[in-house]
């Protein structure tokens, strides 16, 4: 009896859909009907048509097969990244975009951790901030105006709130401007932890390499791979301001070699105080990614640029 | 016999032409974006840079090399194990048509940058409703042929392929589901984490029912031909058929584990994907011990060695995938080079070495002739299989580097090492992996020759195949 499907096709098929049926409804179709699979956190904003454009432009461009969207719970991730995703900070994404692969960083906390000026200069031209980098240059997309026609369409599709003001301020933008609004509200619905303070690391706040000849050289390298893309090959200033000069964070005068280790660990926001001064923000955190050796470092390299 | 099967040989043939010419756009492609990841410069704005190619890469060769070689090989084995020619041949040489005017719109419009950003799911909507019709076109000439049979018992293979017509259909309508907006885009009907359970339910499964169930289709059909060994156990085909086909589709979420998934979905596929080594394996054992019957025909048999290889390198993928889903494996691999590794010892040792030997089984045959060369069909074996381990070894050594550099600390607890230093790494094994593409694609070319030479000397309105 068993044996008489094998020589009836239609029954045979029929069986073969509810076989591949039944592990389809129990893992998707059933979880499809529950809330657990459309939560929304309540800081999450919509996307603004500008903003959609740039999701646009990112799925175009096929970003997502070197980058991924998904800060995974472990330790190292969320140091590297930032908070851990949550699953309803993705209730506007049609499609997710977590990505399955990363030749480069996970974006998923990249809105605000640096400056607009530093994505156009890095669209532009990628090798120029890290040398080794392999991303494709993207500073072509400026010759793409955005059509706000077709970005109008796209929120109607979505059914996200927006204003004829929104639509008529996408007129004289172009994509590259799209992009990088869409960098900037990646992942800011959750709140920013700050960085670990590093008020005990700093003890009497007097670098213990200061003046170290081989502390400035290793310093010289991190600085060149990792800080001149902001202040210049020779700290002259550029995205960042200038660490030549003797002033600090908008104030003429010298501050403890505690204060500069403070700003390279923790990073700047708006309206933080650090020894009297008040920063203005765009100085990303550097904890996580590097020990106090190498902050000390670099400390040193900069005292030594001064000193020059 | 032979006329009424002429038609449509000749409609296998061109199947199988267009496959081979995909295939080679398809690699060619592959090369291209393997050099982009160690030379940059090779990306030319906009058509070519490597965000747009990887998608021409991927889907030429599942879609064009893929499917083409299915399409062809397909209504081959159905007429043969149905004894009979096609139910509809001129219906056959639309779809044919149709498939070639798909695949080359297909690869335009991701040049264009038309992407749904769904892997393997990238095409827009008015492709995704082509392809419905494609596939519709297949399933009715399928379907009609296999009931007016003249045969009665259905053979191993045609449970595959019955099971491959059904589950796509249902994976790729379900999966491209989509709110158009122009006639070239649109967004995915589902968002959020619904849409990547969605995604990863369907990306596992066409792994599944384009890379496994269509190959095992062809292994069990070719490998008793060209042996002329039946297959080793009957029981344990059926065995393996239906736990495959059933756990397959519990799987999907291994592809996402760690994300913001609910963990229950994650462990249920996690679990299942353990179960999946057990009817994989039972194709694998029913394969060497068909052929440990008489192991000689490795060497007196040019094709046993393809179709040998082939399920060995099924059966390593097969405990190196289930492997992977396990959470403390995923830690390390998961987003690193492994995975490429992983893809490309299925893709070019399993799905292209058995593909190619089935098509060296059928092109003599409908030509009425013998293979052109033995030993250029030996070149062709060793250069794709030293291609294909040169590539998934370096990628799996770069791949465990990443993933133990992304994750290494200091003592005082800070990362150890910054994400460009980890990225330097890899640039020693990407060109490897170039070099390891390179002998593949002269691999292919060798295959492709022989082929070529085949067809010339052959005589198709003489054959009685
Ligand atoms: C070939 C792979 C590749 C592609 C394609 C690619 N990137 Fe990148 N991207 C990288 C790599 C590698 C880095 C790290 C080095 C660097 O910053 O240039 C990076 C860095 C970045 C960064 C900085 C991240 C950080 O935390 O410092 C952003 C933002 C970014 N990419 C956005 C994009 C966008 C948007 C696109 C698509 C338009 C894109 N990338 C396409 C490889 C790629
Ligand atoms: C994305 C660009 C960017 C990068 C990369 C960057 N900085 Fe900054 N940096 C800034 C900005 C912007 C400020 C001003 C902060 C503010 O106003 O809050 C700043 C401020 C500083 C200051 C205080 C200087 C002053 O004159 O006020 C120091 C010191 C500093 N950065 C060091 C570094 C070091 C060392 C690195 C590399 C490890 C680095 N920065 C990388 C953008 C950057
Ligand atoms: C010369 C031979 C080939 C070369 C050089 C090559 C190269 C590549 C490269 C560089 C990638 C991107 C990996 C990444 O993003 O890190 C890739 C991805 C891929 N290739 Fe190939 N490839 C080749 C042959 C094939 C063949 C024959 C197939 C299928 C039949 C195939 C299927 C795929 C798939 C499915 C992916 C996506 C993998 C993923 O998402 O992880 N490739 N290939
Ligand atoms: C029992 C069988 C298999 C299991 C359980 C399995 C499991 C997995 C897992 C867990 C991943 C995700 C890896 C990661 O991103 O961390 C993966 C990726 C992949 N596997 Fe397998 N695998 C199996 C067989 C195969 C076979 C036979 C092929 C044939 C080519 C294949 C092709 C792929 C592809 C193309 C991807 C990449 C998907 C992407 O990220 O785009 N797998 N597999």
């Amino acid at each position: 009896m068993s044996g008489d499907i094998y020589k009836k096709p239609i029954l045979f098929a029929v069986v073969s859909a509810v076989v591949i049926l039944i592990g389809t409804i129990a893992t998707m179709f059933i979880p499809m009907l529950t809330p657990q699979m459309h939560p929304k956190l309540e800081n999450l904003k919509p996307y603004t048509p500008l903003q959609l454009v740039g999701r646009d432009v990112y799925m175009s461009e096929g970003c997502h097969y070197c980058h991924t969207q998904t800060v995974r719970p472990l330790k190292t991730e969320v140091m590297r990244y930032g908070e851990y995703s949550k699953a309803g900070e993705f209730a506007y994404d049609h499609p997710f975009l977590w990505g399955s692969k990363r030749t480069g960083p996970d974006l998923a906390r990249i809105g605000g951790k640096y400056p607009d000026a530093w994505h156009y200069g890095h669209f532009e031209d990628p090798q120029r901030f890290f040398a080794e980098s392999n991303m494709p240059k993207y500073g072509w997309l400026k010759g793409y105006p955005v059509d706000p026609v077709e970005a109008e369409a796209s929120v109607k599709a979505l059914g996200l709130p927006y204003t004829k003001a929104d639509i008529d301020a996408l007129k004289g933008k172009n994509k590259l401007d799209a992009i990088v609004a869409y960098m900037q509200v990646l992942g800011i619905a959750v709140a920013k932890k700050p960085a670990a303070s590093s008020a005990q690391i700093m003890g009497d706040k007097k670098n213990p390499l200061s003046g170290n000849a081989s502390a400035i050289a290793a310093g010289k390298k991190l600085y060149d791979a990792n800080c001149a893309a902001c202040h210049g090959a020779e700290g002259k200033g550029g995205i960042g301001p200038s660490l030549v000069d003797n002033v600090w964070l908008y104030k003429e005068g010298d501050v403890s070699d505690g204060f500069i280790y403070t700003v390279i660990a923790e990073g700047t926001t708006a309206g933080k105080e650090i020894e009297g001064r008040t920063a203005k923000g765009g100085m990303p955190p550097y904890s996580s990614m590097f020990d106090q050796d190498k902050i000390w470092s670099m400390t040193a390299y900069i005292r030594s640029l001064q000193n020059k | 016999m032979g006329k009424d099967y002429q038609y449509d040989n000749q409609t296998v043939n061109g199947f199988i032409v267009s496959s081979i010419f995909w295939g080679v756009v398809g690699i060619v492609i592959g090369l291209w974006i393997s050099i982009q990841m160690w030379a940059p410069s090779w990306n030319i704005a906009p058509y070519f840079t490597f965000g747009r190619l990887r998608a021409v890469h991927t889907n030429g060769l599942a879609f064009g090399l893929g499917l083409g070689a299915i399409f062809g090989i397909f209504y081959y084995i159905v007429m043969r194990l149905t004894k009979r020619p096609l139910l509809f041949p001129k219906l056959a040489r639309y779809h044919l048509y149709l498939f070639n005017a798909a695949i080359a719109l297909a690869a335009i419009s991701l040049f264009a940058g038309m992407n749904q950003s769904l892997e393997y799911a990238e095409l827009e909507w008015p492709l995704d409703l082509g392809v419905v019709i494609l596939w519709v076109i297949f399933a009715v000439n399928i379907f009609g042929t296999i009931i007016k049979r003249k045969e009665e018992q259905m053979y191993i293979s045609l449970w595959y392929i019955i099971a491959t017509v059904v589950a796509v259909a249902v994976l790729y309508i379900v999966n491209n589901l989509s709110i158009p907006v122009t006639l070239t885009k649109s967004y995915h009907l589902f968002a959020g984490v619904n849409s990547a359970n969605v995604q990863w339910w369907y990306g596992h499964n066409a792994v599944g029912f384009v890379f496994t169930t269509p190959i095992l289709a062809m292994f069990y059909y070719f490998l008793p031909k060209s042996t002329g060994i039946p297959i080793y156990s009957h029981r344990l085909s059926i065995i393996s058929f239906w736990s495959l086909v059933f756990a397959y589709l519990w799987t999907g979420a291994h592809h996402l584990v760690y994300t913001p998934l609910p963990d229950w979905i994650q462990t249920l596929a996690i679990v299942f994907t353990m179960f999946l080594i057990a009817p994989s394996w039972g194709s694998v054992v029913n394969g060497y011990y068909t052929v440990g019957a008489d192991w000689s025909k490795m060497r007196t048999n040019y094709l046993t060695k393809f179709f040998i290889l082939g399920i060995t390198f099924y059966g390593l993928q097969t405990i190196q995938g289930p492997t992977q889903g396990l959470r403390i494996v995923s830690q390390l691999i998961h987003y690193t080079d492994w995975v490429p590794g992983h893809v490309h010892m299925g893709t070019m040792g399993w799905v292209t070495m058995t593909a190619a030997a089935s098509i060296y089984y059928i092109i003599p045959k409908i030509y009425n002739t013998q293979i052109y060369s033995e030993k250029i069909a030996n070149i062709h074996f060793w250069f794709v299989l030293v291609g294909q381990l040169i590539f998934s070894v370096t990628m799996w050594i770069t791949g465990i580097q990443q993933g133990a550099l992304w994750k290494a600390t200091n003592p005082d607890g800070s990362l150890a090492y910054s994400f460009m230093e980890g990225l330097a790494k890899n640039y020693p094994y990407w060109q490897l992996r170039t070099l390891g593409g390179i002998i593949f694609t002269v691999g292919m070319l060798f295959f492709i020759y022989n082929i070529y030479m085949t067809i010339k000397r052959g005589n198709m309105a003489s054959s009685k195949a």
